[in-house]
């Protein structure tokens, strides 16, 4: 067997001085990022995989004197690459070869949960099993004798509750002894299904030292059998044409053959879990079972979702609208009106006015969306951590279809109504690559609380007593183009391939505080710093433009802009006045009234008058549709640009919704015109 | 494997019947995240929740999973056994 690493790593002296890579890999709900925190605490680090928008953490923590690295890799039930998670978890076991692998298995889910240990034991790197959950498996009746399945999987197998810190010791101290060699290391490999065994030693004898480093020549030839998009690629470049055409005609005449590897694989488990589980699952309808009757039925369940989604809108505005106002007043007030009295008598007066409007208007920004983020991001964490996430996707996945996405970018996209930032920082949930990239993409249509402001405001202006039936309106105009936009993007960015509805309805169970505290920390630092950053550099430029050089909005550089689009927004019916107004509405989406109130000289009571007066309802519908669909606030594309760690996302977006906004406004303008 | 009957697709089965996976049709890489979660030839799914629309919920291998209607159409099984 071709596995020089593991010698290596087992034998190296000096070990013990470095610091000792462990990767911690596990499926889904297993209580992986329980166990991460639990061994990192605050000493983490949230990044991006190089490259790509799937989270990464990372964390120091030492035992016995030395230093070790964690990486957690991503959650993923196998390793075949059907999403940029799984390609991730193995390319860092194969490339950065760790000194130890930790695969988290929940003992009452064992048969499913060994099948990624299954998949792990045939990398090169030595792996430790970290058996959680023992108290919910014994809760369920089960009854699983750790020893016997360590000497059946002949690795490490350390019990464990993670919720409680139970086995912690025992776990650091099996690791520290593989990764100094001191554990005697012989898994026993799954091997294929018997009836395609001669299959494989046939393709192996076609790659036979065409293999690129650092692949292990056997685990290539099962992933080619399990047609690994990835493998299949690698190995057609790296084969000779005479010999990738003999490989791929065994291949296509056994395109079945990924079914006998997980069997095979999955009569390996069989006979583990023969040996190690002395009493199974006793046949009761657990506590899951009996609320999944209500929570995924298909009227209680829908109440139910709506239910909490109130509350969490509830909690938000009781709680989060006071502190936003309270953080304006008195953090950013202060601010500015420090900097001012600080700064005046030695300052010139426009470095003062850049600091203490664009500046700490830029900062202001960043800060006030804080509340509101903190309560999403707990609120989300908590749904999560409980189970309930998965739920709500179940429910929901009937009517996202309509739109090319399934279930699990429905409760990221319905907290847009509350903001949209965190209804993209929230798109973290989705697994899946392309519907996550697809619901950021989506998620700007979902008019926000601040959009929403805009339109109570100006509705009443222009419709009087209509204006409850035109906000409706407006709102379900948002949807529509919503859904619209998202079946024809799926349409012609994923050749209409949704990713498939398949997932597992995870055991409810208490939640851990410390877990969702992490994440929620986790989550506002990463926004501070990355979409901070660019939340405070566009608002101080877009102030700079809105009051260089004279001083007054009506002379900027912004108005001159707004002059120079004129004739596209009269297409709309929108003067330079709009347009100007719609243009400062992307520091952020309050600022359009205000800016109105400058631009005519009025204040806001006075300013519904005049507007009535001085444009005709058409041109009122027409830019409020446009206000409605426009580029989202700066803060939102910060969180597009964090999110999907691409500019060239992030202005696509940005030109899709100008475009999607203003088409969507001159119909609606000409049309109106037409009706009269 | 036993042929006790023709199979059919899991979708057709009502909530609470059983029945033993027999076959799995589709899309590669379906067919690999349908492996992953369990669903493999031979092993057993509960129907634990099928209302005849919308998606569907099994229990297979001591986890619950949800299907779509079409997922879980590319899984066939035979109705009843064990």
């Amino acid at each position: 067997m071709n596995r020089p690493a593991l010698q290596e790593t087992t034998v190296l002296p000096e070990v013990r001085e470095e610091t000792v890579l462990v990767a911690l890999a596990g499926q889904p709900n297993v209580g992986k990022s329980t166990l991460f925190n639990l061994l990192t605490g605050l000493h983490q680090h949230v990044g991006n995989w190089p490259g790509k928008t799937v989270e990464r953490k990372e964390g120091l923590f030492t035992y016995g004197g030395v230093s070790y690295r964690l990486v957690d890799l991503p959650g993923t039930y196998s390793l075949t690459a059907n999403s940029p998670e799984e390609v991730i978890a193995r390319e860092f076991i194969l490339q950065e070869q760790p000194d130890v692998v930790i695969a988290v298995v929940d003992a009452a889910t064992l048969e499913r949960s060994l099948y990624l240990v299954a998949e792990l034991l045939a990398l090169p790197a030595p792996v430790v099993v970290a058996l959680n959950m023992m108290d919910v498996a014994r809760q369920e009746g089960m009854e699983i004798e750790p020893e016997v399945l360590q000497a059946a999987l002949g690795v490490p197998v350390v019990p464990m509750i993670a919720t409680r810190g139970e086995g912690i010791q025992a776990l650091l101290e099996t690791v520290a002894r593989v990764a100094r060699g001191e554990v005697p290391y012989s898994p026993r490999l799954p091997q294929v299904r018997e009836d395609h065994r001669p299959v494989l030693e046939e393709l192996e004898r076609w790659i036979e030292g065409y293999v690129p480093t650092p692949y292990p020549q056997d685990w290539v030839a099962l992933k080619l059998l399990e047609g690994d998009p990835e493998v299949t690629r690698m190995v057609r470049e790296a084969l000779p044409p005479e010999r990738w055409e003999r490989a791929h005609a065994l291949l296509r005449a056994h395109d079945d053959a990924q079914v006998a590897v997980a069997s095979g694989r999955y009569e390996w488990i069989g006979r583990m879990v023969r040996a190690a589980v002395r009493r199974p699952r006793v046949g009761q309808i657990g506590l899951t079972e009996r609320l999944d009757r209500w929570a995924t039925h298909p009227i209680f369940g829908l109440a139910i979702l709506a239910f909490i989604l109130g509350a969490v809108f509830w909690l938000t505005y009781t709680v989060g609208s006071p502190l936003q106002d309270l953080l304006e007043t008195y953090v950013v007030g202060t601010l500015a009106e420090g900097i001012r009295a600080l700064l005046t008598p030695i300052a010139p007066e426009w470095l003062v006015a850049l600091l203490a409007e664009g500046v700490v208007g830029g900062v202001g920004a960043v800060l006030t969306f804080l509340p509101i983020l903190v309560l999403f991001f707990a609120a989300l964490a908590f749904l999560e951590d409980v189970g309930y996430m998965a739920r709500a996707a179940y429910v929901m996945d009937s009517v996202m279809h309509l739109m090319g996405l399934h279930g699990k970018s429905f409760l990221p996209l319905f907290l847009g109504f509350g903001c949209n930032v965190p209804a993209i920082l929230g798109t973290r949930v989705i697994e899946s690559h392309r519907a996550r990239l697809l619901t950021i993409l989506l998620a700007p249509l979902v008019p926000c609380t601040a959009r929403l402001a805009v339109i109570a405001f100006l509705a009443p202006a222009f419709f009087g007593r209509a204006a409850l039936a035109v906000s409706w309106g407006l709102i379900l105009l948002s949807i529509l183009v919503l859904a619209a936009t998202g079946a024809i993007l799926n349409r012609v960015l994923f050749q209409g391939r949704r990713s498939a509805f398949i997932m597992e309805l995870p055991l409810y169970h208490l939640p851990n505080w410390r877990t969702i505290g992490l994440s929620v920390w986790q989550r506002s630092l990463s926004f501070i710093r990355k979409a901070g950053t660019v939340i405070l550099t566009v608002s101080v430029v877009i102030w700079a433009l809105s009051t260089l050089p004279g001083g007054e909005v009506e002379g900027s550089y912004l108005a001159q802009v707004g002059r120079w689009l004129e004739p596209v927004g009269r297409l709309a019916g929108m003067d330079w006045r709009l347009t100007v107004a719609l243009l400062s509405s992307f520091i952020a989406k309050e600022n359009s009234i205000a800016t109105l109130g400058v631009l005519f000289r009025a204040g806001e009571e006075g300013l519904t008058d005049l507007l009535a007066s001085v444009y005709s309802p058409a041109v009122g519908l027409a830019y409020l549709v446009v206000q409605t669909l426009f580029v989202p606030c700066v803060a939102t594309v910060g969180v597009i640009r964090q999110e999907t760690n691409s500019w060239r996302w992030t202005l696509f977006n940005t030109g899709l919704l100008l475009v999607v906004s203003f088409l969507a406004g001159i119909g609606v303008y000409q049309a109106a015109r037409l009706i009269g | 494997m036993a042929n006790g009957g023709a199979a059919i697709p899991l979708n057709l089965l009502h909530t609470g019947e059983r029945g033993k996976i027999a076959q799995l049709t589709g899309g590669q890489e379906l067919r690999n995240r349908m492996l992953a979660l369990g669903l493999t030839p031979g092993a057993e799914v509960t129907v634990l929740q099928n209302y005849g629309r919308g998606p569907m919920l099994v229990r297979v291998r001591d986890v619950r999973v949800a299907l779509g209607r079409g997922e879980a159409a590319n899984v066939l099984v035979q109705r009843g056994e064990g």
